[in-house]
């Protein structure tokens, strides 16, 4: 396992997400509501890249003609088969237990914390000033 | 596999009205002179959806020497009841009246309709069961008529259509759901139509051959709807059977619905489940016609893919035919869930059956 730099904050608006590949590996980093998360860029259903999916809200109901707008941008759709994932935890809506995209352990880091490493930085120059998003693979 | 099958549990014969003048008895007496003031008595209101020939209407050795086949009481007894072992038998009877236009006309004779199957069938033999029939296209009325029947144990369940004025998830249905869970009676759902509409998507066939095929596209059509409403999510106890509606071609629905479903669940968001899952929780098919796979290895694989041993009972569809002869249930069906389709899946059920 290393931790390795893919984005300063603020580069990845809140909704918005970044495709990185630290260690061979293409993952998607995420930005939900201000926290960042990081999922596998490949769907566990037939392997499209999640990255191209729509990211939404969890559509609910308790009964026929009620209707809630819940988790806003914490929901994912794959572009292929319209598979929902959860963005924080991977998990698909219909088979949570055993359909999952893997996910990625992700922190904010202050570039001071960073200059003492160790850490791997291949597209993203840390600053001491700075503040950078961390997936550790 | 050759029946009888002593104490299986019939879950679809149709006794027939030999004219609609029989009714007039039962009718009360404001829609008696209604009826004979306009000479309905002397109209056919047979809800035959095929010309009398039509190999569907009737076995040609289970036609009665004279009249409609299913019109003799005797003739049924021996044939059905006797011929098959019976226990029980549900009668289901298929009569235009609940297609006629006019709700009060259409809820008047099939209120004469349950009075005289109660008095002319139920009364005379303990293994007859009914269907209440209903004027689907007033649900008010037809709620009222459920109850109004359900007073009688021997009827225990509600009988529509699969293809009537619209869909029926459609929440117009509701209050018909809502009276049937409440009092336990699990909504039978035949082939037929009320001709509305055509039987295929794109307008009407030319053929019995073509129209007769297409009925199966109904019943998946009615699946679809059901599910897609939410009507088992709004009604968690409300069982319905397909009667008539072919078997195999189930798992290849399964699986469309599930693959459709995953993708558009959000469209939907009521659905917990998947498709599959609530037809397997809510949903019971007769097993004539079955629609029957070249050999007993095929059938296996059917019966796996549908993964229900709660789902399949036994009927006999008599005195309507569709090619099989008194093998009523195709061969190769496991031991164990033989006795599930004939005895045990309908008493579970028809909760009536027992009480």
């Amino acid at each position: 396992m290393a931790r390795h730099v893919v984005a300063t904050v603020g580069e990845i608006p809140p909704g918005g997400k970044k495709v990185v590949n630290p260690a061979g590996r293409e993952i998607c980093v995420y930005n939900v509501n201000g926290e960042h998360y990081a999922l596998i860029n490949r769907c566990p259903h037939e392997g499209a890249a999640l990255s191209y999916g729509h990211v939404l809200g969890c559509f609910e109901s308790k009964r026929p003609g009620e209707y809630q707008l819940t988790r806003k941008g914490e929901m994912l759709r794959c572009p292929w088969h319209g598979w929902e994932f959860d963005i924080k935890t991977g998990q698909s809506w219909c088979h949570p237990e055993s359909v999952k995209a893997r996910t990625y352990k992700v922190e904010v880091v202050p570039g001071e914390l960073l200059a003492k490493g160790p850490f791997v930085a291949e597209t993203v120059q840390v600053k001491i000033d700075g503040e950078y998003v961390v997936v550790e693979v | 596999m050759t029946i009888p099958a002593p104490g299986a549990i019939d879950c679809d014969i149709h006794p027939a009205l030999p004219g609609t003048h029989v009714l007039l008895p039962y009718l009360d007496e404001y829609w008696r002179a209604h009826v004979r003031m306009r000479g309905l008595e002397r109209d056919n209101y047979n809800a035959a959806a095929f010309p009398v020939n039509a190999p569907i209407n009737a076995r040609p050795d289970w036609k009665p020497p004279r009249g409609n086949a299913g019109c003799d009481f005797d003739t049924l007894r021996t044939q059905a009841l006797d011929g098959f072992g019976t226990k029980f038998a549900i009668c289901n009877v298929l009569h235009g009246a609940q297609a006629i236009f006019s709700e009060d006309l259409s809820a008047a004779f099939c209120r004469a309709i349950n009075d005289w199957v109660a008095k002319e069938w139920l009364d005379r033999d303990p293994r007859l069961r009914a269907s209440i029939v209903v004027p689907m296209h007033s649900p008010e009325l037809a709620a009222r008529e459920i109850e109004r029947c359900a007073a009688d144990q021997r009827f225990v369940q509600v009988l529509v259509w699969e293809m009537q004025e619209i869909p029926l998830g459609r929440r117009q249905h509701w209050p018909i759901y809502r009276v049937a869970e409440q009092l336990d009676l699990p909504i039978g759902i035949h082939a037929g139509s009320s001709y509305r509409h055509p039987p295929t998507n794109l307008g009407w066939p030319s053929y019995y051959l073509e129209d007769y095929i297409s009925w199966s596209t109904g019943f998946a059509g009615v699946l679809n709807s059901l599910i897609s409403e939410g009507v088992f999510v709004e009604f968690p106890r409300l069982k319905v059977v397909l009667m008539e509606s072919g078997v195999t071609w189930l798992p290849a629905w399964m699986w469309r619905a599930n693959k459709t479903w995953r993708g558009v669940r959000a469209e939907v968001p009521w659905l917990e489940k998947s498709p599959a899952e609530y037809a397997r929780e809510h949903v019971r098919v007769t097993s004539q016609p079955f629609d029957a796979p070249p050999n007993a290895a095929m059938l296996r694989k059917i019966i796996e893919e549908i993964d229900c041993e709660d789902m399949l009972m036994f009927s006999t569809d008599y005195p309507h035919w569709h090619f099989d002869g008194n093998d009523a249930l195709p061969d190769g069906l496991p031991e164990h869930l033989l006795k599930k389709i004939l005895v045990d899946n309908a008493l579970k059920t028809y909760p009536r059956l027992t009480s």
